[in-house]
């Protein structure tokens, strides 16, 4: 620890003489808005801050980017080196419509792809199956089979761009057909690099895709992980998600620590086959969310850093400070976003970007001004991406590593964070772990609780949301222009999805959907293998989940409110 | 008129954005109404279904996914063939306004935007149930 000379006294007794004389003063003059002021997330915020408030903390505790506990950053230089990815999600129709939306974002200067799925492939149903009438490429963009897939990279080259995908519970089938298309068109699996979201528990928590119950869904992820540690160096298996936990109502307290608990769960899975923690960790990924809350949100990334690090080093004993350092990808905050006058959505927006930035995001996906009405135009998303351009080259503040590093403040709620989460860690641990707590509605339970509170907040004024419940217009005469819906979508995908069943040898594929149950039976195994050549038959994702689901059966929630 | 309005909140096809839904249910239910809630994943017809079993005065439904053009005429179709037409069928969730005018002519008593506050929901149900008359 390195000392740092602080008269505690001296500044005691000059913050008391303070409080004393010039506050006291004018507050007899001017009262303030309120008696107590506090972060979005109810941290309690005092007046100023001094050197007081983080007397106690080692400066270690801060330290330096690139260096355990990570807390100003992953990297040593940051974005002196590389802005941030800026990944702007997107997915419609097919994948040839798709397609063209990449090619779009990418001329205007997006550095990574994030594919959207429709309701369908998010649930693992194909497109001809009646659950999926009326949502086929309606959310985002579907994908039946590896034709889907060929469609949705044609010409894109994929050693040279990183591919996000957004999806869950079918998650590992999506990997699967994103190997063999990088086997055809010729790419080393081991330059590839992207993410697959995978992350099934905060499903069963908040954003409620899900195909089979929570055991298998834990086991297939497990198996997605230790696959790619061995297949793919660069390719990170999971994103471990805050993002749809806050969207789903939580605090943001609670998004990063309900996140950690998962995390906790995954790497005991992971463990468990044998595999050693640095040989997969350094590859964990996360997404989190950036509120309203300027310096709470900033905070909370610097915080949530830190407690990942302690959890990888203390708890799991991993030696690699590559595998404590958390990397995230950040997503400005779509349910803060308002139909009324919905063109300030973009500053909103901005301003959460900046918390994302300030807070030392790896990638960033900026939302459309116009999501409170329909996925976003083309329009709205060239002014997100602008956003991220103005913030990295026109604002400076990509300029110094962790620039809000060492502000009283800042530290201090960092500090405060970091506590509450280990606090809430403990609780689940103490009531059992976080697959049991999921089943007790115990998470869902608490994200209802806040949701169920910031309306109330709302409808009292309590949380100001601008032009909901302060300077409403009255007269305002929406003028959007919203994306449009191609209504042969659905014909056009299904199809494609007829064709390759038509054209495929249904035998070879019921050979191997027969291999795939029996390594679904025997948990020793790796799913990913057996996947990857169903998929390559021809297989659909309905085919594989439909079978699964006849043996692992299907999951139903108990709902709370 | 006594407080016992019964409610019926349900989510259809694939779309799993809960959140508003719980608010509604835990708004109606704090102003001492009846509320049962389906959970995610049912199908027009089952919503349907149980809102006739459960004898409810008011059939709620969120939709998120922009499927609401294909799920309400379902729904629709479904209360008239169980000959209840007349139950009030709510929306809310995330629809386009000419999606909403459009779904106020098929017969969708009212739709709730998001963040309609709290107080604003419960008087929109009071009063729907008030303007139906006693059954």
């Amino acid at each position: 620890m390195i000392k740092i000379d602080l008269d505690t006294a001296a500044l005691e007794k000059e913050v008391r003489d303070w409080d004393q004389n010039e506050v006291k003063s004018f507050l007899a003059k001017q009262r303030e808005k309120k008696d107590q002021f506090y972060t979005s997330g109810g941290f309690p915020v005092k007046r100023v801050y001094t050197a007081l408030d983080v007397k106690d903390t080692p400066l270690d505790d801060v330290g330096l980017p690139g260096r355990f506990p990570f807390t100003r950053g992953p990297y040593p230089t940051m974005y002196r080196s590389r802005n941030w990815t800026m990944r702007q999600i997107a997915g419609f129709g097919t994948g040839e419509d798709t397609n063209k939306r990449f090619k779009y974002l990418i001329s205007q200067g997006q550095t990574g792809l994030s594919v959207d799925f429709d309701m369908p492939t998010l649930m693992g149903y194909d497109s001809d199956h009646p659950m999926s009438e009326g949502e086929v490429g309606r959310e985002g963009v579907a994908i039946d089979t590896v034709a889907d897939m060929e469609a949705l990279f044609d010409q894109i080259d994929l050693e040279k761009i990183s591919v996000s995908m957004t999806i869950n519970p079918s998650a590992w089938i999506l990997l699967a057909m994103y190997v063999v298309l990088a086997e055809k068109r010729g790419f080393d699996l081991n330059k590839l690099s992207g993410t697959i979201q995978a992350d099934i528990l905060k499903e069963y928590m908040a954003q409620k895709e899900y195909c089979f119950p929570i055991e298998p869904s834990v086991r297939i992820v497990r198996d997605c992980i230790t696959y790619c540690a061995r297949n793919m160096k660069r390719y990170n298996p999971i994103n471990i998600s805050g993002y749809h936990i806050s969207e789903a109502g939580s605090s943001p307290l609670h998004e990063v620590a309900f996140t950690l608990c998962n995390l906790i769960t995954y790497v005991e899975e992971v463990t468990k086959t044998g595999m050693k923690v640095d040989e997969f960790a350094p590859r964990l990924a996360f997404f989190f969310v950036c509120q309203n809350d300027f310096f709470e949100e900033i905070a909370k990334f610097r915080a949530v850093r830190r407690a990942y690090a302690r959890i990888l080093r203390d708890r799991f004993g991993a030696k690699n400070p590559e595998s404590m350092r958390l990397r995230f990808h950040c997503q400005t905050a779509a349910a803060s976003l308002t139909r009324p006058q919905y063109k300030i959505n973009i500053i909103r927006t901005a301003f959460q970007a900046l918390s994302a930035v300030l807070g030392g995001a790896q990638s960033l996906h900026t939302n459309g001004m116009d999501e409170a009405f329909a996925i976003p135009t083309e329009e709205a998303m060239k002014i997100a991406l602008r956003t991220q351009q103005i913030i990295a080259d026109e604002t400076g503040a990509a300029n110094v590593v962790d620039p809000l590093g060492g502000s009283y403040f800042l530290e201090s709620l960092t500090n405060d964070y970091e506590k509450k989460i280990f606090e809430i860690i403990e609780e689940v641990d103490k009531l059992g772990g976080t697959i049991k707590l999921i089943r007790e509605s115990w998470f869902q339970k608490h994200i209802a609780d806040y949701a169920y509170e910031t309306a109330l907040k709302k409808q009292t004024g309590d949380k100001t949301v601008i032009g909901v419940n302060a300077y409403v217009d009255k007269d305002e005469k929406f003028d959007v222009e919203l994306h449009p819906h191609d209504p042969t979508t659905e014909e056009r995908q299904i199809k494609r999805l007829q064709r390759v069943r038509k054209e495929r040898d249904n035998a070879k594929v019921n050979a191997l959907l027969e291999q795939l149950v029996q390594v679904a039976e025997d948990e020793s195994k790796n799913i990913m293998p057996v996947t990857i050549e169903l998929v390559r038959a021809g297989a659909s994702m309905g085919d594989i989940i439909e079978r699964l689901k006849k043996l692992w059966g299907t999951y139903r929630e108990n709902p709370v409110f | 008129m006594a407080e016992n309005i019964r409610v019926l909140l349900a989510k259809v096809g694939l779309d799993g954005h809960d959140r508003g839904v719980r608010v509604v249910a835990r708004c109606l239910r704090d102003a001492g109404m009846d509320v049962i809630y389906t959970g995610l994943h049912r199908t027009p017809e089952e919503v349907v279904d149980a809102a006739i079993q459960e004898d409810v005065d008011v059939l709620g439904v969120s939709l998120l996914s922009g499927a609401h053009m294909t799920a309400f005429p379902r729904i629709i179709k479904r209360l008239g063939e169980k000959g209840v037409g007349d139950m009030i069928l709510l929306g809310g969730g995330v629809i386009p306004d000419e999606d909403v005018t459009k779904l106020k002519q098929m017969g969708v008593a009212d739709i709730l935007l998001q963040d309609t506050p709290p107080n604003v929901i419960v008087d929109t149900v009071r009063r729907l149930v008030r303007d139906r008359g006693a059954r």
